[in-house]
């Protein structure tokens, strides 16, 4: 029987529940170890003046402050947010200015919250807007796409339409919250740097904070066996990494150094905020002629990071004319980094509310007009896809939902102090494979030992790759010990882009079949084992060039109460077409983890802003919302047997972001439904709605 | 956290003589409030005084009818009695709309009473704040005021209270017991929380060193046919935007009597009196209810981020006095 495909339970899931599991922050003896604490700007811009060291150095317990004057100095990486404490100015509010050193955690905070700062504060700007006059087109979008991309005549054909909308859609920042928030502990011996971090990727962490310290990558060791979580937010070091490396350096100790929540909107890397002008015409026939997606984003002054918002707009439908650009503004603020499905989730946001608004008023059937536009070959790329089954995830959606009933007029279903009401929209995301290696040994008592640098931050990663190398090996699952997690390992992609599975299990299949080659020439197996180290470089490389893509569709019903505007959603069902599936219980858990974070997108989620005083106001559990239990009701997940053989050998596209992608459409889509009113700027919280509901009396 | 001394309380007076010697010295009960706001260095005191050994529990229906609440009954406790959910539902149902079951394992009376605002800038030690530094200003009233009050505010301070069981005890004319140095006292609630004016830093009329004993609930012949509605961003374990407690006495469609308070509108949870007399001795209807709450609000001075509570408050009442008007 193949391991993969079956529901195999979290290798490590007891000794996480049981408080076993050690994280970044649990990894060494009390005793041994020294506490940092991070000091945060509390100006804008502008420079420190002064800082009060030696009044809290002369606290009990305070062992050292670190500030720009004694810092050790740090290679320019091209990333400055890891450039910490190396001068005087302050770029945004909430960046480090210092870290306090102290035997005890208790000792550490105190001493940071009395620590004097005196600053001279300049000029800020800190709002982005879609006719900032800062505007300016990057020259890529994140990781590596083009900012502009234009075919036909877009204004001739959206004039010409029978049917046209041209609406902007806005979302706010959203902050990566994983449970665990960014920790490190940091000890050097001689010139090598001791790292356990909270990272998305050990091998990228090694290579980037090894370069700042001007250390080859292989002189620091990063292990990161458990994480807690990331979303993009630990795909590559933040600031805590350099600061709890710099502490350790300084005072020659094992330091230990964490954010606390309130840290992480402004350390963690956020989504930046986005506005989408969509405009759409179509003919008669509800066939698109054109589609333009301008996207305008955010990003900070010391690291351009620019969403690629519109990205998914050029693979999904066809029409012959098509635009899709990028502007952005560097602004005052903390970079904006990774959160899960950057650039899908805020894009197809927009484009699948558009695609809702169009059917709307051709009077079509959201599913029949997405049908209608189903294209041939990618419309931007003109390659075939490897695999594409949207229609057929919004048939089975739409038969598990019950949408063949549904009533298209909108705010035509109140039931007492309810108005209720359904959307659909489509899901997308690209299914990538990057280069990696895996070591693995054939040992004579039978057993065999996998090393894969892969990061398991919570998704179960550590139990697929060993599902996948049973296959290969044609073993029990049991019959493998594995090691993730740990720069020592050959190299590997980081826990991201949903091609974890696929890239490292890329390598694992390739390293465990040549394993089995070896082994079949009849070697007797010498006591330390027989070991294979593979990549898969030439591999990748050599990949036809296709447009890869998972698809889904998602239905959502939404209740809104019409005395006080709040949404309830009773039901969400997603259906996916991912390729091949590896775990079962381990995928659903990501496609209604993914769903619930689009619920919150859709309805809870916003940092809010504070033009004054220069950052997010809210910054706390208590005041940024995401779902709660009692938001989270029936969410039923299913995807759909597809085989693609234009993928890694396992054929799996991907399966840890598709699943927030179109699900805040979906709600958007249902409440317009329900009330009659289009909320265009997430979340879709009470004040957007109350003023303009049905009548109840 | 700023270091502090701790001390267990043995006996009432003892614990009010602590507070006279210590101004700085501060009540501990369930901590939920106190110590969080204690770590983001918000609060500061020299001294906790653990008020949770006194003898401060119990539910007691006394001869008159009133039910006293010692202030040390935790909040699930309270909710939870069965003579409360019988006669003062709307108590119940606001204690049961807060937080979260595991704070309000923990949360008293007491501390609940005395909860701080949430402002987002009382909370952020690094930012201006009224009420946390005289003097230093009020972002808020041009920053971040979604959640921030709308009647009775100053150009000091728009802060709520952001609490529900006082909106429930607001609208049962309930009377805050305590304990000075000078003796036993009393407040009742429409006097206990007071509008911000001039000095933000005082939440209430509370005498400074006072400890809160008992809330007595005075009998409310249709506190039966009550409710609390809340509106929130979200299902639970959140703040309320606004919420309305209720009590509704009807006859042949006629409005007997009733209470209402709503919360989350002011620096104390809001007392209707004018929807109140407008609607005494009126036809229980949507439209006279809508009309008695929109001259309540007719004062109301919002900020652009919450003018959408003057049709939220509006809404929610007409659908809760309605709700209560058909049984
Ligand atoms: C995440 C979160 C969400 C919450 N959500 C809600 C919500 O939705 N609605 C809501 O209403 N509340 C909510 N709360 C607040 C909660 O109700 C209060 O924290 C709780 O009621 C405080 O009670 P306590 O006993 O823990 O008080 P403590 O924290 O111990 O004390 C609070 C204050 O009261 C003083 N004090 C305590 N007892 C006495 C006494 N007997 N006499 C005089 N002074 C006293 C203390 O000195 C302190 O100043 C929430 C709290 C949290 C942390």
């Amino acid at each position: 029987m193949s391991a993969i495909g079956a529901s195999l339970a979290r290798i490590e899931g007891i000794e996480k529940v049981t408080g076993a599991a050690d994280y970044a922050y649990e990894t060494t003896a009390e005793q041994e170890t020294l506490y940092g604490w991070v000091v945060q700007s509390s100006i804008v811009t502008g420079r420190i003046l002064d800082i009060g060291v030696d009044a809290v150095l002369a606290l009990p317990g305070v062992v050292e402050v670190v500030t720009w004057r004694n810092a050790p100095h740090l290679e320019d990486t091209g990333d400055g947010e890891l450039n910490v404490l190396q001068h005087a100015i302050i770029s945004y509010r909430g960046q480090p200015v210092a870290v306090v050193i102290a035997e005890t955690l208790e000792t550490a905070r105190e001493a940071a919250n009395v620590l004097e700062v005196s600053y001279s504060a300049g000029e800020s700007d800190v709002l982005m807007s879609p006719d900032h006059l800062r505007l300016y087109a990057p020259d890529k979008v994140n990781p590596a796409f083009e900012t502009d991309s234009v075919i036909g005549e877009v204004d001739v054909a959206l004039a010409d339409a029978v049917t046209s909308i041209d609406h902007s859609y806005s979302t706010p920042a959203l902050f990566n919250n994983p449970m665990e928030p960014h920790a490190t502990t940091a000890e050097w011996q001689g010139g090598r740097l001791e790292l356990v971090d909270s990272t998305q990727g050990s091998s990228v962490t090694a290579e980037q904070i090894g370069a700042l310290f001007g250390i080859p990558g292989e002189a620091v060791h990063v292990r990161a066996e458990h994480v807690g979580g990331g979303f993009g937010s630990k795909g590559s070091p933040r600031p805590n990494v350099p600061l709890a490396a710099i502490a350790a350096k300084i005072t020659g100790r094992r330091v230990k150094l964490a954010y606390t929540r309130q840290m992480m909107s402004s350390l963690a890397g956020y989504r930046t905020p986005t506005v989408s002008r969509m405009r759409l015409g179509a003919d008669a026939d509800g066939r698109l002629t054109a589609i333009s997606h301008e996207a305008f984003s955010q990003t900070s002054t010391l690291f351009e990071f620019a969403e690629q918002t519109a990205e998914a707009t050029r693979h999904m439908y066809a029409a012959p004319n098509r635009r899709t650009t990028h502007r952005l503004v560097a602004l005052d603020v903390p970079t904006p980094r990774w959160m899960r499905a950057p650039g899908e989730c805020p894009g197809m946001y927009a484009l699948e509310s558009a695609m809702d608004e169009l059917a709307a008023a051709a009077g079509i059937d959201p599913i029949e007009l997405r049908r209608r536009n189903e294209p041939e070959r990618d419309p931007e790329l003109d390659v075939p896809y490897s695999s594409r089954d949207l229609i057929g995830c919004m048939e089975r959606g739409a038969e598990l939902f019950g949408w063949a009933e549904r009533d298209p007029r909108p705010a035509a279903h109140i039931d007492g102090r309810w108005a209720i009401g359904t959307g659909m929209a489509a899901s997308t995301y690209p299914a990538m494979a990057q280069p990696s290696g895996a070591v693995v040994t054939a040992m004579p008592d039978g057993r065999y030992r996998l090393g894969i640098n892969a990061t398991d931050i919570g998704t179960g990663s550590r139990t697929v790759m060993r599902q996948i190398a049973a296959d290969a090996l044609d073993v029990e699952p049991e019959a493998i010990d594995i090691r993730i997690a740990d720069s020592n390992l050959p190299k590997a992609s980081v826990a991201g882009g949903s091609s974890g599975t696929a890239s490292w299990g890329w390598a694992v299949t390739k390293a465990c079949r040549e394993l089995r080659i070896s082994l079949q020439t009849g070697m007797t197996i010498p006591p330390d084992g027989i070991t294979v180290t593979a990549t898969t470089d030439a591999e990748i490389a050599a990949q036809e060039e296709l447009s890869r893509h998972a698809f889904g569709a998602q239905f959502v019903e939404v209740r809104v109460d019409l005395d006080s505007g709040e949404v309830v959603v009773p039901r969400m069902v997603g259906v996916f077409a991912a390729g091949r599936i590896m775990n079962p219980r381990l995928a659903r858990s990501q496609f209604i983890g993914a769903m619930t974070m689009g619920l919150g997108m859709a309805l809870h989620e916003v940092g809010e802003l504070d033009t004054v005083l220069g950052d997010y106001a809210n910054h706390d559990f208590a005041t940024y919302h995401i779902p709660a239990c009692a938001d989270v009701k029936d969410i039923r997940v299913e995807w759909l047997d597809e085989e693609d053989t234009h993928l890694s050998p396992m054929g799996g596209k991907g399966i840890g972001e598709i699943g927030i992608v179109g699900a805040a459409a979906a709600v958007a889509n249902a409440v317009a439904h329900a009330t009659g009113i289009r909320v265009r700027d997430l979340p879709i919280q009470p004040d957007k709605l109350i003023a303009d509901l049905p009548a109840r009396f | 956290m700023k270091p502090f001394e701790y001390e267990r309380a043995d006996d009432v007076a003892g614990a009010v003589a602590t507070l006279e010697r210590d101004p700085d010295a501060k009540y501990l009960a369930g901590g939920t409030n106190l110590v969080d706001l204690m770590r983001l260095r918000v609060e500061t005191p020299s001294r906790l005084v653990d008020v949770n050994r006194l003898d401060l529990g119990g539910i007691v229906v006394e001869a008159d009818g009133a039910v006293r609440i010692g202030a040390a009954v935790r909040n699930s406790d309270l909710a939870a009695d069965p003579v409360i959910r019988e006669r003062y539902p709307v108590l119940s149902r606001a204690l049961l709309s807060a937080a979260s079951g595991q704070l309000r394992n923990m949360a008293s009376v007491g501390g609940n009473l005395l909860q701080r605002t949430r402002c987002v800038y009382f909370m952020d030690s690094s930012k201006p704040c009224n009420k946390r530094e005289p003097g230093s200003g009020c972002p808020a009233i041009v920053g971040v005021s979604r959640e921030l009050a709308i009647l009775g505010a100053s150009e000091h301070c728009i802060a709520t209270h952001p609490g529900d069981m006082a909106v429930a005890l607001t609208a049962l004319d309930a009377i805050v017991h305590f304990e000075t140095a000078a003796g036993p006292d009393s407040l009742p609630m429409s006097g206990f929380h007071r509008l911000p004016g001039d000095d933000p830093s005082r939440d209430t009329n509370l005498p400074p060193g006072a400890l809160i004993t008992s809330v007595e609930v005075p009998p409310l012949s249709f506190g039966g046919r009550s409710t609390y509605r809340k509106a929130r961003d979200r299902r639970s374990y959140a703040f309320a935007l606004a919420s309305v407690a209720a009590a509704l006495d009807v006859e042949d469609g006629i409005i007997r009597d009733l209470r209402i308070a709503v919360g989350a509108v002011s620096h104390k949870p809001w007392r209707a009196t004018v929807a109140e007399e407008l609607l005494r001795g009126s036809p229980a209807t949507p439209d006279r209810f809508e009309a008695a709450i929109r001259a309540e609000l007719d004062i109301a001075r919002p900020t652009e981020q919450n003018a959408f509570k003057i049709p939220l408050v509006t809404r929610l009442v007409v659908g809760v006095l309605d709700e209560l008007a058909h049984p």
